[in-house]
């Protein structure tokens, strides 16, 4: 018990983040075309920002569904990563059952913290750490979806950007600190304007350009700059 | 869209997420070695956050204008090392009082 609430206290500043973000989706969410319950059940069971964006992105555009698993794959492949380092700090009890009900909680801050933390990671302390960002992510996506409606163009079109602040918040210290990580996502941003801007390639959707120029960037970053172990960012 | 239709999206969705941060957590019980296997991962996040990020987000709110000023302020903050919800609101902040200027 002592380790749940533990688990909880560290969970406080990332749910109040997610508060933030989540109230950008469900204003997003909206305004694609979701009706509220429906933005509200996305946040319930995927838990995960960028996905979740690009999920809502290709079901306005009415993309394929090949394009939503696809979308979904690529840009939550980190998770695959975060949770197989996490399996190796994770405490013995932390068996097989709860780890496919508590696996679902793994998003990139939850991860952080529970890395950061001193020693192995029970069960309990991995679900104490879920409980306010996951209540945080999905009331934000609710109060953003009630209030798309009732707030003025102005105020909603300039928190369209609030995500986009977000991920640069995440990008833009990694590549202060890394120049592979600089080089390789300037190429993916490259990639991705010329898959916008160049004549037949602007018929791509978005949710696919995305994908390739995601892909294409990291394998020419695995080829070129391979990562020794205990020296990635 | 049809509510039918949103009820596949979201089961495509959530099978596939679940099924990529889940199974890794079970299955896995040793690091992987190879250094370009290794590599291709730590790319990837910050590889999809910047490809979803430019240029779509200079059309984000209906002005180019607007957008590249919170662009701007959101790159300054983040090289400052601002944390996330910071940069995230000085953005929309700033977006908006260039929108209203103009």
């Amino acid at each position: 018990m002592k380790q749940f609430i533990q688990g909880v206290k560290d969970g406080g500043a990332i749910g109040i983040g997610y508060l933030s973000v989540s109230f950008t989706f469900g204003l997003e969410a909206a305004s694609s075309g979701l009706l509220w319950w429906e933005a509200l059940l996305v946040s319930m069971m995927n838990l995960t920002s960028a996905g979740q964006f690009a999920g809502i992105t290709i079901m306005a555009a009415a993309g394929t569904y090949i394009e939503m698993a696809l979308s979904q794959f690529v840009i939550n492949l980190r998770y695959a990563l975060m949770s197989i380092s996490l399996s190796q700090k994770v405490s013995p009890e932390f068996g097989s059952g709860k780890k496919m009900l508590l696996g679902f909680a793994v998003t990139d801050e939850i991860f952080a913290v529970a890395m950061s933390r001193q020693g192995e990671v029970s069960s309990k302390y991995f679900a104490g750490l879920a409980v306010l960002p996951y209540l945080g992510w999905t009331s934000g996506t609710l109060a953003g979806a009630v209030c798309g409606n009732i707030l003025p163009d102005t105020v909603t079109d300039a928190l369209g950007l609030a995500i986009y602040g977000m991920f640069i918040a995440i990008i833009i210290p990694a590549m202060k600190k890394d120049s592979r990580i600089l080089k390789i996502t300037l190429l993916a941003v490259v990639f991705s304007f010329a898959m916008y801007y160049l004549p037949g390639l602007k018929m791509i959707s978005s949710g696919f350009a995305v994908i390739i120029c995601a892909v294409a960037a990291s394998v020419v970053g695995a080829v070129c700059f391979p990562m020794e172990e205990e020296e990635e960012a | 869209m049809e509510v039918g239709t949103f009820w596949i999206y979201l089961i495509v969705m959530f099978v596939v997420t679940y099924i990529i941060r889940v199974f890794p957590f079970v299955i896995f019980r040793k690091k992987i070695e190879n250094k370009h296997v290794r590599a291709f991962f730590a790319y990837i996040p910050y590889t999809v956050l910047g490809a979803m990020t430019f240029p779509a987000v200079f059309y984000a709110t209906g002005s180019v204008i607007s957008a590249a000023a919170g662009v701007a302020a959101a790159l300054a903050l983040a090289y400052r090392g601002k944390g996330l919800f910071t940069v995230a609101i000085c953005a929309s902040l700033v977006a908006f009082l260039v929108s209203i200027v103009m």
